[in-house]
């Protein structure tokens, strides 16, 4: 089990990290952030394998810590 | 005591440099100042200091400003076409606050002109070719001598106000012979580890940029530059007088014109003419008041120049408003030097049409 | 026990801002740059050169020494530092048409002096910062705000092949292009990036990476329509790969 510290202000919704995750733990919030973007949202629901794949991706690091 | 050498004024300037504690130096050749670069490609790496030739002088200015952000003595020298493609490296320095010297030696132009003496780069060098509001604190000698106490002068000014210095020097003084004295570098070294870039260890990240996104802050940064250009006006403004008391006729004059211009004064307060010569050698900031000081109880002012009357502006802009006396100039346009008889001959007529009393305030 | 597997570098500041548009590989690009400098140990020793384009405001994420260079000079400005302080660690963070059209032959001449750098170049083929106008690296056919029917080459040129011309310079240590467009390729860039930084720190010549980044924002693209783009037309053109490895040869 993993999960991952995101910092919902700093996203800007690309969603290259809901795409690339491999057990589709990221998906889009239905709420806006400061900077008025659909920030990605981690579902505690799903299985997430802490394999940090979705910070790696992030070009905005709003993904600020991965644990495993 | 150091001994007196016959010196050639580039190696003058290149021997000041390395005695001054220079660590970094870039350029590319032109005449009439490659002999700098060339002896400073030998002695550099002896000691252990960084020798650059430059694919460009847009690359030599850049150089520099990469030196000078980490706080060391750098250097580069060039002349008039060259030193105009270093104007937008320059504008960059003056903007980033960085220390470094910049050694221009006149040659005549427009264009590539030729090496014949000239004095066709004032405005290059005080006006600048670069965008934005930004000056080039400007020194200029005019002996062998000069062009080393100079160059340290420059190195000093450089680093304790943190500002690109220039050296102005032209063709003939680059080239001239003269006995000269490479004195020990006369200043205190300035720390610059309060500010210059050498890694954020045990403190934070530093950044050199003119970029800027606040308009208030940009404003508020160049006014902050343009108080360092008051302060080296009142601290660092060096002039020659001579025989200016009690003359009728004040010539003005910078750099190798000047030593001319002052053997033709010489030879005419001999005859009895009441005339002086004032020699600003700091050229930028301009001295304006001690221009209109000195106006004040002469009558009409000679500016000579070898050029097509540059410096003839901000003598005419210093006594505006303050003095109503004529200024008269004489110069041509790079080429050829003028002779102290040629000089002699343009005081007399000058003399004869003030004692003939030819001026009126109308002729300002 | 949860383990901390992946945080922010110490080579991005705590209060970094990303400066960028949403998507936009610079980002990334940017934070790999950070973990090399983190893993190599090299943080407090670094001067990093920002050039003139989207990355201008480098010293708004980098938690390390900058200084801002003209457009274009970035490797002159790298040559002035590394020479006047040759036990820093320098590196310089250039768009395409910072180093390829207006910084070319600074890039060639510092290169061909081998300085002992590191030149890291976003060809996202375009200038982005101006607003997607035809650079050096355009495509043919891609369509820019100057390019409107296309890049054509009897009007326009070519484009130029960065490292593919870089790897001839004598005195360039490594040169590898490498893209940014999935997690293994994110994982494979940042082991060249290293590689050049290592080219450098071994004093054997100048390390170049050329990343093929995307521009969503002027090429009217997602972020993923963006990579792509990457991978396929750019990628087809601009062929991702190890150019010259003297660091591993080295070894
Ligand atoms: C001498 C000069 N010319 C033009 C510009 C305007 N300018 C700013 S950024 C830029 C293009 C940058 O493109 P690139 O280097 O590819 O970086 P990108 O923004 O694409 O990352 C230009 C032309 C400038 N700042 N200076
Ligand atoms: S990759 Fe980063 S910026 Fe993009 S959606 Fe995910 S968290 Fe947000
Ligand atoms: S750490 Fe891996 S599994 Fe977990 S959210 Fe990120 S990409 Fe998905
Ligand atoms: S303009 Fe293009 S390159 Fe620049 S930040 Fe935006 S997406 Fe990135
Ligand atoms: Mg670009």
């Amino acid at each position: 089990m993993g999960r991952i510290v995101l910092n919902r202000d700093r996203c800007k919704a690309c969603y290259i990290c809901v795409d690339s995750c491999p057990n589709k733990v990221l998906e889009a919030d239905e709420k806006v952030n400061a900077l008025g973007y659909y920030p990605a949202k981690f579902n505690a629901d799903k299985k997430c394998a802490g394999c940090a794949i979705c910070a790696r991706v992030c070009p905005d690091m709003a993904i600020e810590k991965v644990y495993r | 005591m150091r001994k007196k050498e016959l010196l050639k004024g580039n190696y003058a300037i290149a021997k000041a440099a390395v005695e001054a504690g220079c660590q970094s130096y870039f350029a590319y050749p032109i005449t009439p100042q490659s002999e700098i670069g060339e002896y400073l490609s030998s002695e550099m790496p002896k000691l252990g200091r960084a020798y650059v030739s430059a694919e460009s002088e847009v690359a030599a200015i850049s150089m520099l400003l990469g030196a000078g952000s980490t706080g060391v003595k750098a250097m580069t020298s060039s002349s008039s076409c060259a030193v105009a493609l270093m104007q937008e490296g320059l504008s960059f320095i003056a903007g980033d606050e960085i220390p470094c010297v910049l050694v221009s030696v006149m040659r005549a132009g427009p264009g590539l002109g030729y090496i014949y003496p000239s004095q066709g780069d004032y405005f290059q060098t005080t006006k600048g070719g670069g965008n934005g509001d930004y000056k080039i604190i400007t020194f200029a000698p005019s002996s062998v001598q000069e062009c080393i106490d100079l160059t340290y002068k420059c190195f000093y000014v450089s680093q304790k106000y943190r500002t690109p210095v220039c050296l102005l020097a032209d063709g003939m003084l680059g080239q001239m012979m003269e006995p000269a004295v490479i004195g020990e570098y006369p200043y205190e070294e300035i720390d610059q580890s309060g500010w210059a870039l050498d890694g954020a260890k045990n403190r934070e990240a530093r950044h050199i940029a003119s970029i800027e996104r606040e308009q208030e802050t940009l404003r508020q940064r160049v006014e902050k530059i343009f108080e360092k250009y008051n302060k080296i006006l009142e601290n660092e403004n060096i002039f020659e007088k001579y025989e200016t008391e009690g003359a009728k006729l004040i010539i003005t004059a910078f750099g190798s014109i000047a030593r001319i211009a002052k053997a033709a004064v010489k030879l005419a307060r001999k005859n009895g003419l009441k005339v002086g010569l004032f020699r600003p050698i700091l050229l930028n900031p301009f001295p304006e008041e001690t221009v209109a000081e000195i106006a004040e109880k002469a009558e009409v002012i000679l500016d000579i120049e070898l050029n097509c009357g540059q410096m003839l502006q901000d003598i005419k802009a210093s006594i505006a408003g303050k003095v109503k006396i004529p200024v008269k100039f004489y110069g041509r346009p790079a080429g050829v030097m003028m002779t102290v008889e040629e000089i002699y001959k343009q005081i007399e007529n000058c003399y004869r049409e003030i004692t003939e009393k030819k001026y009126g305030t109308a002729c300002i | 026990m949860e383990q901390l597997v992946y945080k922010k570098p110490d080579s991005i500041r705590d209060d970094f801002k990303i400066t960028f548009c949403p998507g936009c590989d610079h980002g990334v690009a940017v934070r790999l740059v950070a973990e090399v400098l983190d893993e190599l140990g090299v943080r407090e020793n670094t001067i990093g050169i920002a050039s003139v384009g989207c990355s201008v405001f480098s010293y708004d994420f980098f938690n390390v020494d900058i200084v801002e260079a003209q457009h274009g000079r970035s490797m002159a400005v790298a040559t002035g530092v590394k020479r006047s302080k040759p036990d820093k660690i320098v590196f310089t963070y250039q768009g395409d048409g910072d180093l390829a059209s207006i910084g070319i032959a600074e890039t060639i001449h510092a290169m061909t002096r081998g300085e002992k750098v590191t030149a890291i170049c976003i060809n996202n083929t375009t200038y982005g910062m101006t607003g997607g106008q035809a650079g050096p690296t355009t495509l043919l056919g891609q369509v820019t705000t100057t390019t409107t029917q296309g890049r054509r080459a009897d009007i326009n040129g070519y484009p130029i092949k960065i490292s593919e011309l870089l790897k001839e310079i004598e005195g360039t240590a490594y040169v590898a292009r490498v893209t940014l467009d999935s997690p293994q390729a994110v994982v494979n860039a940042k082991k060249c990036i290293k590689k050049a930084f290592e080219a450098q720190i071994k004093g054997l010549g100048t390390g170049f990476v050329e990343i093929l980044a995307t521009c969503p924002t002027n090429w009217k693209m997602t972020p993923q329509q963006a990579h792509e783009r990457v991978r396929g037309e750019m990628s087809d053109v601009f062929k991702p790969g190890i150019y010259k490895d003297k660091v591993s040869e080295a070894k």
